[in-house]
């Protein structure tokens, strides 16, 4: 296994010796994206519970009850739809302020049922 | 409310006003700042510099600066300084000091495990190795850099960390508190804090968003593969993989490249031929990642417990810094391999690249790099590796793949392999499992946010759905001032408040009234006996818990120097501190008119066996601002003269005083020679009649009473303290 590794190396670095030091530079960037593309496909279409607390911390809702918010939509299954929208939906449906609303989620228990 | 609105030089930083009012606290500004680099150089004192910022408003040279007209030239990158003393009251107090050697990048380093608490944490608890990075923390040490980058007259860039299993969240904190630069790095989390990879990844994307918002400047943590490798100088084509996954990612989630810097450490230390190394990877780095900064790192694998080593160790990183680039230049406390930093030597760790950069100012107008021969060889056989193995990760199936594989971080030079790379699970680490899809209907009603976002129609911004986020509305912030009472800053406050405010002084290393004090001195032991000699001394010295933190064997059997430090148990009380007063020098017109008016007339020489002429030119000559500026004649009659022959010369021509130099001391010659004037000129008659001084640098003021002169000077004597003395002399005698 190991030798064949260093074989398929040499056979890289034989073709590799073929290129300026410009397209060398060129085949290390493209290289590079290839590699990050799937990963940065991965980040735009995913989301996580920090991520979801960092957009409650930007709608100026406290660390703690971000923390406590976003634990709660995970629990209710809707961290897909975003925390930031189920705050604001919940917003929308009682009639409070954005605070308010998270208040809401952490009091009450079933606010969250039949959202969406 | 009375707030420190500036900074007075003679006053200390006063913490408790820092604190007031922070609630109401916000950063004047965002975003990173370069030094400001005048293209066609900076002049100071007798020179001309090539490659220099512009100068301090207030900070301290090197101690060599006053042979220079006290210019303190300013390299033209940024200056780190690493602060980790675990309490941010402590750091504030250390950056003030840092930014007056010349650091304008202030990093403070995190509490130990902060990286794996899932959340902000906040108020001010003790740390361990760092301080808990809390929007408090923050708003405080932000407020005292406003006020020191106003008293330097530099902006200063305050920087921490976005890692960890909060990484979106601190970068929203950092964003909202004006932090100017941030660790960001995805592959740090997974090799080195064991987080899951996609967490990892997919967390990074929406911090660097964010971060590219408030413009904070980023570096990677490539390097930490060199100081974590057991051989650092084989992982350079790794290194260079590393720095572009986390480059070609920050870029494709909308980092700008200006905001992207490759943290990097010339790999080796001496005894290892450094520069062999270490300058071709210098120079292919360079080249590869040409659109983007450089932070230059110095070396802290190889540093142990010598401090001078790691100093230079750190000269030559620095060199390489200059003889390549560097658009930051790093630096690290020389004694973080034996303690917790101590807040002097991160001012050491300043003065080590401010005394190389001045000292090769222009070092690229002079020399140049080869472009062929070995240098090129090498360069080129990097860069090859380091694409073969970017075409392996590839091949492997792609980058989490090449993680599980153990890829990284193997200590063998690719494509050999010493199996002890670090191997990490997609399906383990901390945040294992956490990631969700997002629906199609997936909202953020925020700005800064990055990927799917389903916007609802006819909203131009995404936080008009909420009338604005807390980044278009900083009013918004919610602060939270503490969570623990009893583990805050207001309680260690009042711990230190004696030793800060209340006029007990003790020395300190880390934090105010710790009492810590470094012993150095030679022991004519073996190593054994003089490490434990060292305890036992410093016991009796009354050091309470000595530890022994450096030991050079100077010779097996003949002896050892060694570095013991203990913590002083007493306090002294400020007010029983006698400070002698100074002399209060006559103003120079009153010192010319004295002397034109008598005819001030004076013989000088340096006596004995010395050859050494400088010091006493320097009291004489017009241009150094001697004697002679102030209208004094003078005879100077060299060098090795016999103290009977000045006596003679002084009666000769009539003068009023005989000056003697003498700098050799051995066996107390320099007091002996002061001793025979004195007593020379009582045998010829003329001592009440003259005056007398001496002066050197191992003579000090109280000398002229021992020896029977009428004067004596030490160092950093000038021209003016020695008319000044004549003249009350004269004055005293009736004479004027």
């Amino acid at each position: 296994m190991s030798d064949d590794r260093i074989k398929k190396f040499e056979e890289r670095q034989k073709e590799l010796h073929a290129l300026s030091d410009e397209e060398l530079k060129e085949r290390f960037w493209q290289l590079c994206n290839q590699v990050v593309d799937p990963i940065v496909d991965l980040a735009r279409t995913h989301t996580s519970p920090s991520i979801e607390r960092s957009v409650l911390l930007r709608m100026g809702i406290d660390s703690i009850t971000a923390h406590g918010v976003v634990d709660r939509v995970r629990e209710a299954g809707l961290l897909g739809k975003g925390a930031g929208h189920v705050v604001l939906k919940v917003a929308q449906k009682t009639g409070k302020d954005i605070r308010g609303a998270a208040s809401a989620i952490l009091e009450d228990k079933d606010i969250l049922n039949g959202l969406f | 409310m009375t707030q420190q609105e500036h900074l007075d030089p003679n006053k200390k930083l006063d913490i408790e006003h820092i604190l007031e009012n922070l609630e109401n606290y916000h950063p004047r500004r965002k975003g990173w700042t370069w030094r400001e680099v005048p293209p066609e150089g900076v002049d100071m004192g007798p020179f001309h510099y090539r490659n220099m910022s512009r100068p301090l408003k207030n900070s301290i040279g090197l101690p060599a600066s006053k042979y220079f007209d006290h210019i303190d030239p300013q390299p033209s990158c940024v200056v780190t300084t690493e602060i980790a003393s675990g309490r941010f009251e402590d750091d504030i107090r250390r950056m003030r000091m840092a930014a007056w050697h010349g650091a304008d990048h202030l990093m403070v380093i995190r509490t130990t495990g902060q990286s794996h608490i899932d959340g902000l944490m906040e108020g001010t608890p003790e740390g361990v190795g760092g301080v808990p990075i809390t929007r408090k923390q923050i708003r405080a040490s932000r407020k005292a850099c406003d006020l020191i980058e106003d008293e330097v007259g530099r902006p200063i860039n305050f920087h921490s960390y976005v890692s960890g299993v909060a990484g979106p969240e601190v970068a929203v904190l950092f964003a909202e508190e004006g932090i100017n630069g941030a660790h960001q790095d995805p592959q740090y989390n997974v090799l080195y804090r064991n987080v899951n990879m996609y967490r990892s990844f997919v967390d990074a994307a929406e911090a660097k968003k964010v971060m590219n918002g408030a413009r904070i400047f980023q570096i990677d943590g490539a390097h930490n593969a060199n100081a974590t490798a057991k051989a650092g100088w084989l992982v350079m084509p790794e290194l260079m993989v590393q720095h572009g996954i986390n480059c070609a990612f920050s870029v494709a989630v909308g980092m700008s490249k200006d905001l992207i810097g490759l943290s990097t450490v010339p790999p080796d230390a001496p005894p290892a031929p450094k520069l062999w190394y270490d300058l071709p990877y210098a120079v292919a780095l360079r080249d590869f990642f040409s659109d983007f900064k450089m932070r230059a790192q110095q070396n802290t694998r190889y540093i142990e417990a010598d401090i001078e080593e790691a100093i230079r160790t750190h000269t030559i990183d620095t060199l390489i810094s200059m003889l390549t680039s560097a658009d930051i230049q790093s630096t690290i406390t020389p004694d973080e391999g034996r303690n917790v930093p101590w807040h002097y030597n991160n001012i050491r760790g300043v003065q080590t690249v401010k005394q190389t950069w001045a000292a090769l100012d222009g070092i690229k107008e002079l020399v140049e790099l080869k472009k062929d021969g070995p240098m090129a060889e090498m360069v080129r056989d990097l860069k090859e590796r380091a694409v073969a193995f970017l075409e392996e990760v590839i091949a492997t199936g792609g980058y989490f793949a090449a993680v599980e594989q153990g890829f990284f971080v193997d200590s063998a030079k690719y494509p050999e392999r010493n199996g002890d790379g670090i191997v990490r699970d997609g399906k383990g680490g901390v945040g294992v499992d956490t990631i969700v899809p997002r629906d199609p209907d997936y909202f953020a009603p925020v700005c800064d946010h990055f990927g799917n976002n389903h916007i609802p129609a006819g909203l131009i911004k995404p936080c008009d759905a909420i009338d604005g986020c807390t980044l278009c509305k900083p009013e918004k912030i919610v602060y939270i001032d503490e969570l623990d009472p009893e583990d805050s800053c207001n309680k260690r406050l009042e711990e230190t408040y004696p030793y800060r405010k209340g006029g007990k002084i003790k020395p300190e290393a880390e934090w105010a009234g710790d009492g810590i004090i470094l012993t150095q001195f030679f022991v004519p032991l073996p190593e054994d006996y003089a490490r434990v000699y060292g305890i036992e001394m410093a016991k009796k010295l009354g050091l309470v818990d000595p530890e022994v933190v450096n030991l050079q064997v100077m010779h097996p059997a003949e002896g050892c120097f060694i570095e013991v430090k203990g913590k002083v148990g007493f306090d002294i009380d400020l007010s029983t501190l006698k400070v002698p007063e100074k002399e209060i020098i006559l103003d120079e017109d009153v010192l010319r008119e004295a002397v034109k008016k008598i005819g001030l007339k004076v013989v000088a020489a340096t006596v004995g066996e010395d050859e050494h002429s400088v010091g006493l030119r320097e009291i004489l000559d017009i241009k150094h601002g001697g004697i002679e500026k102030y209208g004094v004649k003078y005879h100077y009659l060299g060098t090795s003269v016999p103290v009977s022959k000045l006596v003679d010369a002084a009666i000769e021509t009539g003068s009023h005083a005989i000056l003697i130099s003498t700098i050799i001391s051995h066996n107390d010659i320099h007091k002996a020679q002061m001793k025979k004037l004195a007593d020379l000129c009582v045998e010829r008659g003329i001592r009440e009649n003259i005056i007398l001084i001496a002066g050197g640098t191992q003579v000090n003021r109280d000398m002229a009473k021992e020896t029977g002169l009428d004067a004596t000077f030490g160092r950093g004597t000038k021209g003016i303290h020695v008319v000044d003395a004549m003249v009350k002399i004269l004055q005293s005698r009736g004479v004027l």
